[in-house]
């Protein structure tokens, strides 16, 4: 049951990544025992999992992720909506207005309109279907201040850190809320513009170097760096 | 080209004799001093285009060919969307500048067959059954163009689309092997093209050991075919070292490291 490859390193759609006994992860897959790449990326093993940590992917819904969208449409049900997947998704009206909803009396575009982002929740995907919203949770609904920043999906498990760890530090930090959502965006929304900018700092940094170990410590000594910096002038 | 390649031949049977002799010297030297084993130099560089999901762009000799790819995206118009799979749009287009004689823009006969058949190249790499309902998009621009640009195409839309992030089950390389001044050569530029034999473009998995394109123009014997594909298969994995470095290079040059 040999592997071919070693932890961390960088491999092509089509590289054989291992044989026999192994269970095929993320961004990989499987025929005839053997395990292929199927991303360019990072190889991770995992006990008897090998999966790849692709460099760039695109967002596929999974049922409960929080996720931030831009309103595309209003349409007489409800809103359609870009979460950054290969579908669109929909948030129905009946699950946001209170009451009865009736399509021919209520205002939808004064809920939302086109062009407003929310954080929602993905209650259904099954591919065969578009995704579902929903944003009736605390915490969900229509952004009205922060910073947006673009980041490939797959980085944002590095960008939560184990149990929270990265996110709880930037907020600690730079004492910006962080918002993050699965789909790669992620709302920042501080006291200050200045705030805001150190925390995108740390973000782009853990983006770029998100296979490297000891990545906490190293974002934390560069905010607490940016910062003196910034106090001294 | 190939699209002026119908009128060409039939004109210059009788040139064929004459002209064959010169398209390869006597000590094996092809027009552009190569020999016959050999492929033109090539550059690789993948990610050029930032507002496009994935790109790739190629040099091969004098061909220059750039590649967008965007999606998987919901499908336009809706009723090309397939319910059990993606679709691939493929588009190869010549710009007007890349030949010696201004081509309409518009697309012409033989692009839309090219696109039809690099879209077949590529079909079988991607895991299309993934993603139903949604369309890929590849954009196939040949800026300019010296002969093998549906293998060079392919190459490059293979790169385009690892660089998209969309899962593939291995990349695809061509590379064309032919038949010039009557002996089989590797990588048939232009003028080898039009005035030589044969022509034979192989699209290749490497890893999974597949072809996905085989089309032959011209006439060769059994054996010479078989050549010629072994020939064309040899390019095809000496290209592919290329695209994989190109793919590595540029994350690695973003900060990512091979340990």
């Amino acid at each position: 049951m040999p592997l071919f490859y070693e932890k961390k390193q960088l491999v092509i759609p089509g590289d054989l990544l291992a044989e026999g006994d192994y269970v095929s992860g993320d961004s990989t897959y499987k025929t005839d025992g053997k395990i292929y790449a199927c991303r360019l990326g990072l190889v991770d093993y995992d006990g008897k999992r090998v999966h790849v940590v692709a460099l760039k992917a695109f967002y596929i819904p999974v049922p409960g992720d929080l996720v931030i969208g831009n309103v595309v449409e209003t349409t007489p049900g409800g809103w359609v909506i870009d979460i950054k997947a290969p579908h669109l998704a929909r948030l129905r009206a009946s699950d946001v207005v209170e009451r009865s909803f009736k399509p021919e009396t209520t205002d939808l575009p004064s809920i939302f309109d086109v062009g407003d982002l929310i954080i929602a929740k993905v209650v259904a995907y099954d591919r065969t279907r578009d995704p579902q919203l929903s944003v009736r949770e605390p915490g969900l609904g229509k952004i009205m201040r922060g910073q947006l920043v673009e980041v490939t999906p797959t980085k944002i498990p590095r960008i939560i850190g184990r149990q929270g760890s990265m996110v709880g530090m930037i907020k600690r930090e730079t004492g910006c809320q962080l918002t993050i959502g699965q789909n790669g965006l992620v709302l920042i929304s501080g006291r200050s513009a200045e705030d805001e900018r150190v925390a995108i700092m740390a973000l782009r940094k853990i983006e770029r170097e998100s296979h490297t170990s000891g990545l906490t410590d190293k974002v934390t000594e560069m905010i607490r760096k940016e910062r003196k910096a910034v106090e001294s002038k | 080209m190939k699209a002026n390649k119908k009128k060409p031949k039939k004109e210059g049977e009788k040139m064929t004799s004459k002209k064959s002799e010169k398209l390869i010297d006597k000590k094996g030297i092809r027009l552009d001093g190569r020999k016959v084993d050999e492929l033109r130099p090539v550059k690789m560089e993948v990610g050029v285009l930032p507002n496009a999901d994935g790109s790739a762009y190629l040099e091969q000799g004098r061909n220059k060919i750039l590649v967008g790819v965007y999606g998987p995206k919901e499908a336009h118009p809706r009723h090309i969307a397939q319910q059990d799979r993606a679709v691939i749009q493929c588009r190869y287009h010549m710009a007007p500048f890349s030949v010696d004689e201004r081509k309409s823009p518009a697309p012409s006969r033989r692009d839309i067959e090219l696109s039809k058949v690099i879209r077949e190249a590529l079909e079988p790499a991607v895991f299309l059954e993934y993603y139903p309902r949604t369309s890929i998009q590849v954009y196939i621009e040949i800026l300019q163009a010296d002969g093998g640009t549906r293998c060079a195409g392919i190459t490059t839309a293979a790169l385009a689309l690892a660089d998209a992030g969309i899962p593939m089950r291995d990349l695809v390389v061509a590379c064309a092997a032919g038949k010039a001044g009557g002996k089989i050569a590797l990588d048939l530029m232009d003028t080898e093209d039009k005035v030589g034999e044969a022509d034979v473009p192989v699209a290749f998995m490497p890893n999974l050991n597949a072809v996905t394109l085989l089309q032959m123009d011209g006439n060769l014997s059994v054996d010479e075919f078989n050549t010629a594909v072994d020939m064309a298969i040899g390019g095809c994995k000496k290209l592919y070292e290329i695209q994989k470095e190109a793919l590595k290079s540029k994350y690695v040059s973003e900060g990512v490291k091979e340990e």
